[in-house]
């Protein structure tokens, strides 16, 4: 625990400042494109360019290795949430296959302060994440899907991601080299 | 505007709204990465909807603003009992203090008075934890990205009455330039002589 007063954590930042940012980014796209499709579109595609640096961070930072099943990737997901919002989602709802479950938290640093005007029922406010999970498990050759089903923030009681195995991506060897 | 305010959000509010909770202390934190990344992608978001720097800046500016806006209640009920400061040098004693702690963990270096110009106040920063990952690239040297918390600033000052234009120059680190209004001045002048 910091004592009030001292330095911040130098590797940390006060979460109001990036719920703010987040919240004048979207209320920024709000106001540049006409529908809230294409602002949910934006940020996932912003989410992608993230996920698709922070895994070097996670990797870095975590030393995990290769996962095993699709389960161990979701403790691995869950442990990314821990350690970059803060947040330790619960894992649950797996289809019986196996490639298919759902992450629920009820609050996150994204969505501190936020309520959504009626005319925004459309907007997935939290549409960035999808795209970090995308961005992110792409570059450790997994092909997911993943999105809102319940959202805190249209009235559900928690929030919930479904995120779904697709494949595995094969690695693409330059030509000419083996 | 309250009315018409409250008409607007109405039906899809979560159960509990947003003051039914206490007030945090704001002592919530996020991984520094976390927040580079998001800030770099607003940075490329603006950087592909102008031509040229300036343009640049005045977008980033401006999204500091919608922040700086949403800060000023936050604050000032939180550490400063619902009183708004109403001098001059309080009130950027203010920013430079409690402001920057709560944002950045730190007080921000200085804070200066210009010697030539009585509307011009200084405060300096060597690093902004906006530009620690940044690299300005050559032809945009005159880039600031902390452009974005001169935003947030500029927007604190101007709500609170003290009419000001804010801006960020490469000078000892980051140097955030406040040149108040005239008017600002002359007013704090009068404060003092009662």
């Amino acid at each position: 625990m910091a004592r009030p007063g001292t330095r911040l954590d130098s590797k940390k930042v006060n979460s109001e400042l990036f719920t703010l940012t987040y919240g004048a980014l979207v209320s920024q796209l709000m106001r540049d494109y006409e529908n809230v499709d294409d602002v949910n579109k934006q940020l996932e595609r912003m989410g992608y360019n993230i996920g698709v640096r922070l895994i070097e961070d996670y990797l870095a930072k975590t030393g995990s290795g290769r996962c095993y099943d699709f389960r161990d990737t979701a403790e691995k997901i869950q442990t990314g949430f821990r350690l970059y919002l803060g947040i330790t989602p619960v894992i649950t709802n797996w289809s019986p296959a196996g490639d298919e479950f759902s992450l629920q938290f009820d609050s996150s640093p994204l969505t501190e302060f936020v309520e959504l005007p009626d005319h925004c029922l459309g907007l997935k406010y939290c549409n960035v994440l999808t795209g970090v999970l995308r961005g992110a498990c792409e570059m450790v050759q997994l092909d997911i899907t993943s999105m809102f089903v319940q959202d805190h923030l249209k009235g559900d009681s928690i929030t919930e991601l479904r995120i779904k195995f697709i494949k595995r991506l094969e690695d693409a060897i330059p030509a000419g080299e083996d | 505007m309250s009315s018409n305010y409250v008409a607007v959000i109405s039906q899809v509010r979560p159960k509990t709204s947003i003051l039914d909770k206490s007030l945090s202390k704001g002592r919530g934190e996020v991984n520094l990465s976390t927040f580079a990344l998001l800030f770099s992608e607003l940075v490329q978001y603006c950087q592909n909807k102008v031509c040229s720097v300036p343009e640049l800046q005045t977008r980033l500016g401006e999204i500091g603003q919608e922040v700086g806006v949403k800060l000023i209640d936050l604050y000032f009920v939180r550490e400063k009992n619902c009183k708004r400061e109403t001098k001059l040098l309080n009130m950027l004693i203010f920013i430079k203090t409690t402001l920057w702690k709560g944002l950045f963990g730190r007080e921000a270096d200085k804070l200066e008075h210009a010697n030539d110009d009585e509307r011009i106040y200084y405060i300096i920063e060597k690093e902004p934890v906006v530009n620690k990952f940044i690299s300005v690239p050559k032809d945009k040297s005159s880039l600031n990205c902390a452009i974005f918390i001169a935003g947030i600033v500029e927007a604190i000052l101007n709500s609170c009455g003290f009419a000001a234009k804010v801006t960020a120059h490469w000078h000892k680190g980051t140097t955030y330039m406040v040149q108040f209004d005239e008017n600002v001045i002359a007013r704090d002048k009068q404060m003092e002589e009662r």
